[in-house]
């Protein structure tokens, strides 16, 4: 082979080793979102299930506490009815949050999730829940939003205690400033 | 086979050729349109210094503004553009071109080939950076501003940058297509244009280091490309990868840019490793200790560097088992560092030393980078890092590692090879000047830094508190010397090419052993046109 084709060779190869590196980038958010869902890090791998069929009763306790935040972009008023209370592990519940509009003016919002420690969303079933869906408040208004859940009775014995975290957004809110809308 | 290596270009008809030595006429055939590797590593090396002087007021102005507490010289807002340009301008400008510099005018010398496989490309390798430094630049003068969110781009905070940020993204992808070329061409070189004789083990460990850096490059850059393009649909076409509001995750672009970011770091040192295991047998008159682990050090090191990129990301709530995974694989990256650091210490153990500045500065080199090294092994430990992280002690180590190492390696390197490069000696007496007052005045500068950090004061904030007033002060005026003394290092550069009645000898330092060596000083316009006969006593480490 001479040097000119040498050349062309390894271009080639570098070339394509570039170009599937670029790829590898892009390749890594849905890497990581399921590598995200499989292992439960990041606690957003909360099952969502339409009705409680699975749930196995148990006696053992968790504790879990609600956690309310809303970013700046909606001005609203959300908190959680009760910020800490316990629960059976396997049996169907709920509870309860609380928005409010103060502003004067009809704002939609959409609200999302995470749990901690993360392992602990692996065991973590919704059955129904307000984030799953826009929520618009006229103004002055206030709302209950129930969250309906259970926690698997397989759930590790070293975890005791849960975090439920939920954060509104404006619906299309985006950090450059700009609202989305499609 | 010589023949071969004559005839080799791939998309340059030679025409030079015949008449050797005489280079194209006229200023703009000469540097614009030039496929000369020679040429277009000087414009590299003037591109970085420029870069550096660029990159180094605005420095002064960041510890300007930290010389006391309070908020005095410029707003927050600049203060933050000046941290991020300060950083891109750095490690973009100054540090990568000067390698790649560095590369051009040395690998094809250094192998036994007339020049780079690839000329035309390398002119665009070059070409394309002053374009994508003047987008870059330009955004400090726009309404929006420069970026402000520190050089890693972080959204959310990157996102609010205005319509300016376009402009950020598309510099960094120009900069990425030009070191992705750049290191085609340098792989290319070494692995089809080696002089007969040049086999693998008996190249210079310049040439190794370079070569693993560009397969770094190659692996790392077009990912930062893809985190930035990412970064630029979120903020204009509304794609939701890093909003948590759209289901996106502002804590994967930290993972995809470490992914680059980690590598980065050994792309800037690489090459450093390379220069300094040049200069210390040269100067200890013994061949290099440990040749081929050196050789196997570096390679561990590059792959290493793929697997330690959360060790940024400590502090970001990962499991325990993450958290533990980096900080060994970041433990596990110091023991070939620290075969290596023995190796040079074996070197000049029992050598029979002298004290020019290139080897001043790669004895500086090689104790202050360690301390830089030792800092990183503390910032390694999950636990401790969550004290530093953020702090001035992150920017003590990084500091440490960069300037006194990477930039100690490449100013050893313009000492150690401007003689080659011009045919003329630099002034040995200014040259020592610019050594010592480089070496007290950037440990003065960062030194304190590590006490800094070690008592809280975050980083990239323009105001603190006025426990830190004293040693803050103490940076800044070492920060004000260390930058002034760089104006020597610019004046004996300029002196050299075009004052110096000195003139160097082919062989410049008495101990020096290499292939670009056996050429003249200035060497000819096409280094080899035949390949020279390499056999083991011409190459440093007599195999
Ligand atoms: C023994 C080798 C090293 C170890 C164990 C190490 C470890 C670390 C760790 C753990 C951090 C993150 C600290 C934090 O943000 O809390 C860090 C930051 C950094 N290191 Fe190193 N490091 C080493 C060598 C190097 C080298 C050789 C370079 C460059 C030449 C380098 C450049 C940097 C930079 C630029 C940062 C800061 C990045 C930023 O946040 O802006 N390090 N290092
Ligand atoms: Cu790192």
């Amino acid at each position: 082979m001479n040097q000119q084709q040498k050349n062309r060779k390894t271009i080639r190869r570098l070339v394509l080793m570039a170009i599937g590196m670029f790829g590898f980038g892009f390749a890594l958010w849905p890497l990581y979102n399921v590598f995200c869902d499989v292992t439960g890090l990041g606690g957003r791998a909360i099952q969502i299930s339409e009705n409680n069929n699975q749930a196995v009763a148990s006696h053992r306790v968790v504790s879990i506490r609600f956690d309310a935040t809303v970013n700046s972009s909606l001005p609203w008023v959300f908190q959680a009815k009760e910020k800490v209370h316990e629960y059976n592990l396997g049996v169907p519940s709920k509870a309860l949050y609380l928005a409010m509009n103060p502003s004067d003016e009809a704002l939609t919002g959409q609200a999302t999730y995470n749990v901690a420690p993360p392992e602990a969303s692996l065991y973590f079933v919704k059955t129904e829940c307000f984030c799953f869906t826009e929520q618009t408040l006229q103004p002055h208004e206030s709302r209950e939003m129930p969250v309906y859940f259970y926690i698997k009775d397989d759930l590790p014995e070293h975890i005791k205690d849960i975090t439920l975290s939920y954060t509104f957004y404006r619906q299309g809110y985006t950090p450059s400033g700009g609202m989305n809308h499609h | 086979m010589s023949t071969d290596i004559t005839s080799n270009d791939l998309d340059h008809a030679h025409d030079g050729h015949d008449d050797h030595d005489h280079k194209p006429k006229g200023f703009l055939n000469r540097w614009l349109f030039t496929t000369n590797h020679k040429d277009i590593g000087t414009l590299y090396l003037f591109l970085s210094l420029i870069a550096f002087l660029v990159g180094g007021s605005m420095a002064m102005v960041i510890r300007a503004e930290l010389f006391m507490p309070g908020l005095q010289l410029v707003e927050p807002d600049f203060f933050n553009q000046m941290t991020t340009m300060h950083a891109l301008v750095m490690v973009f400008g100054a540090v990568m071109p000067a390698w790649v510099g560095f590369a051009n005018w040395l690998v094809p010398m250094m192998v036994g080939a007339p020049d780079m496989a690839l000329p035309r490309m390398n002119n665009w390798s070059f070409w394309i950076l002053p374009f994508a430094f003047t987008m870059l630049l330009s955004t400090l003068f726009m309404d929006s501003g420069g970026p402000a969110s520190g050089w890693t781009l972080y959204p959310p905070l990157v996102l609010q940058t205005g319509n300016s940020l376009a402009f950020v993204v598309f510099a960094v992808h120009m900069l990425g297509i030009s070191s992705i070329m750049g290191s085609i061409n340098i792989i290319a070189t070494i692995l089809n244009m080696r002089a007969p004789g040049m086999t693998l083990l008996r190249m210079p460990m310049f040439v190794w280091t370079w070569l693993i850096t560009a397969f770094l490059l190659i692996a790392v850059m077009p990912v930062l490309a893809g985190a930035v393009t990412m970064l630029l649909t979120d903020h204009f076409f509304g794609t939701n990868f890093f909003n948590a509001a759209g289901g996106g995750d502002p804590v994967m672009f930290q993972h995809i840019f470490w992914f680059f970011g980690h590598p980065e770091v050994y792309i800037m040192i690489l090459p450093a490793f390379g220069v300094i295991s040049e200069i210390l047998p040269t100067f200890s008159r013994k061949p290099l200790f440990g040749y081929s682990s050196m050789v196997y050090a570096t390679a561990t090191i590059a792959f290493l560097s793929f697997i330690v990129w959360a060790h940024h990301m400590f502090t970001v709530g990962m499991p325990l088992q993450g958290e533990l995974f980096f900080m060994y694989a970041t433990m596990l990256i110091s023991v070939p560092t620290g075969v290596k650091v023995f190796n040079w210490v074996s070197t000049m153990w029992k050598g029979s030393m002298t004290f020019e500045t290139p080897m001043l500065f790669a004895i500086g080199f090689v104790v202050l980078f360690t301390i830089g090294g030792f800092s990183g092994l503390m910032l390694a430990i999950t636990a401790a890092d969550f004290q530093y992280h953020d702090t001035y002690f992150v920017v003590a180590h990084f500091h440490y590692v960069l300037v006194p190492g990477a930039v100690f390696a490449l100013m050893a390197a313009t000492y150690y090879w401007l003689p080659k490069f011009t045919g003329n000696m630099y002034s040995e007496k200014w040259g020592k000047i610019h050594f010592w007052l480089s070496t007290i005045f950037v440990n003065v500068l960062f030194f304190p830094q590590h006490y800094l950090g070690l008592a809280g004061m975050p980083r990239r904030i323009p105001d603190y508190s006025p426990q830190f007033a004293d040693f803050n002060m103490i940076s800044s005026i070492g920060g004000f010397a260390f930058g002034a003394t760089q104006l020597i290092f610019v004046g004996v550069i300029l002196h050299c090419i075009f004052r110096s009645k000195v003139k160097a000898t082919g062989q410049v330092w008495e101990g020096a052993r290499g292939l670009e060596w056996t050429l003249s000083s200035p060497p000819p316009y096409h280094s080899f046109t035949t390949p020279p006969e390499v056999s083991h006593n011409m190459v440093r480490h007599a195999d």
